[in-house]
């Protein structure tokens, strides 16, 4: 399977993937609920958390992702990019490095970053965000599990389901067997067992046009299935909303399921959530060093509304905490129901 | 083309009140705490409703717990699971009855 992009899929063009966007449901848009909760223009609260995408490249190609990540995807973060972003976390204040991607580890430079990162402080939480597939796929990757755990890396794995057939369905042919074994190998470094503080958290998303289950619930169920079939343990399951943008929004387009999953997600609103959502304390960095509200946001290629401060180069926090967060209906998804973040549900 | 059934309709579930208010909101209300988590989760209420769903087959309950089940977090399997529960109960209500046409043979049998 290719990426949008490769294929030249209308979708791949932002102005289109807006363009759908744009639409409001039911006659309602996203600010229109926001203002309804006092929320309008959405402000930041802080800047704790720096989320940077090292780059597009993956050795996956899921049908629901968001970046429309692939091996055919070239697009990563230099090392100079990632100097400017090692002289904010210098300046102090950010408490959380959270590196996705594509698959972060597929970055030539990401181990390198990572250790200035941790020469820099040891105090600052360092996410990474694995595919799990990516330790099996290459001999040079086998020992990610012991570099996790010398920088007290926290792992956040997606695995949509506790059988083969769910996960494989949306993230490729023999990728449940790869996870498996890449949990194994995290599990016999310590992560995800009491008392090592390795974190290894894993997150579910849907398989198709519906939202998640209850993440409490779900978590208990994930453990039980993995722990007595495959004896792997892990620490907290996030459940993750889908949002209608690029692969997924393709899918719901194809499928015809579009409306009636951008109803639900409007009918699910939730004020508490909306008053919970991310973008309100992270700052989004691209790999090409621009500034968005959001990792959904950078796929729309919507920068951050403050003009002074759109790139890592003229990072200026005092105007990035003046802005005001650009919301367009795919942020339905973040405040559906018990709300969704890359840390999980948020309500 | 029209149907007895339309799909849209499953939508205008809560707005029976507009006919009957008290008694729409009593249901409502009950029906609501019927689903809560108990001494059972919800998400095994759920499947119980998908079966129930399938057994009175009601096709708008059919679409309403396909989808809630999933979103409790079931997967395929469970599901049919469910509908072959139904289904035994359907099909063994039948045969237990054959213990009354089995009666009634041997009392008219020489």
């Amino acid at each position: 399977m290719k990426s949008l992009k490769a294929q030249q899929h209308p979708l791949s063009k932002i102005e289109y993937e807006l363009e759908v966007l744009d639409t409001p449901i039911k006659g309602i848009s996203f600010a229109d609920k926001l203002a309804n909760s006092n929320l309008f223009p959405l402000s930041p609260t802080q800047i704790d958390i720096f989320q940077i995408n090292m780059g597009k490249m993956c050795n996956q190609v899921c049908k629901h992702c968001h970046v429309d990540a692939g091996p055919d995807r070239k697009e990563i973060m230099t090392r100079e990019t990632m100097q400017l972003i090692l002289e904010v976390i210098k300046k102090g204040g950010i408490k959380t490095v959270d590196l996705t991607g594509g698959a972060p580890e597929m970055n030539p430079e990401f181990r390198w970053f990572i250790e200035e990162i941790r020469k820099i402080s040891s105090e600052v939480h360092i996410i990474v965000r694995c595919n799990l597939t990516i330790i099996l796929a290459n001999p040079k990757y086998h020992d990610l599990p012991e570099f996790y755990k010398k920088h007290h890396i926290e792992v956040v794995s997606s695995l949509p389901y506790f059988t083969a057939v769910k996960t494989d369905s949306q993230r490729g042919d023999g990728v449940f067997d790869k996870s498996i074994k890449a949990l194994k190998m995290l599990n016999e470094v310590g992560y995800g067992a009491e008392g090592t503080g390795l974190q290894l958290n894993l997150v579910y998303n849907p398989a198709g046009a519906f939202l998640p289950a209850s993440q409490e619930g779900l978590e208990l169920e994930f453990k039980k299935r993995l722990k007595n079939s495959y004896d792997i343990t892990f620490n907290a399951l996030y459940t993750i909303t889908n949002l209608p943008i690029s692969r997924f929004l393709e899918y719901l387009l194809r499928s015809e399921n579009y409306d009636s999953y951008m109803e639900k997600l409007l009918d699910a609103y939730n004020p508490v959530a909306a008053a919970n959502v991310m973008c309100r304390n992270t700052i989004s960095v691209g790999w090409d060093g621009y500034l968005y509200d959001c990792d959904f946001n950078q796929m729309l290629e919507l920068k951050v509304a403050s003009p002074t401060s759109q790139h890592i180069a003229d990072w200026n926090k005092k105007s990035l905490l003046e802005r005001e967060i650009i919301v367009k209906q795919h942020c339905f998804g973040c405040t559906a129901g018990a709300g969704s973040s890359c840390g999980g549900a948020t309500a | 083309m029209k149907t007895y059934y339309n799909p849209e309709d499953l939508k205008k579930f809560g707005k029976i009140g507009e006919f009957q208010k008290s008694m729409a909101d009593k249901f409502f209300d009950y029906y609501g705490e019927v689903f809560q988590e108990g001494a059972l989760t919800a998400r095994e209420k759920s499947l119980i409703a998908l079966a129930v769903a399938h057994a009175i087959q009601c096709p708008y309950c059919i679409d309403a717990y396909t989808v809630d089940t999933m979103e409790k977090g079931c997967d395929e399997e469970q599901m049919m699971e469910a509908v072959h529960v139904a289904a035994a109960i359907r099909g063994g209500a039948s045969l237990v009855h054959s213990t009354q046409m089995m009666n009634k043979v041997k009392e008219i049998s020489m």
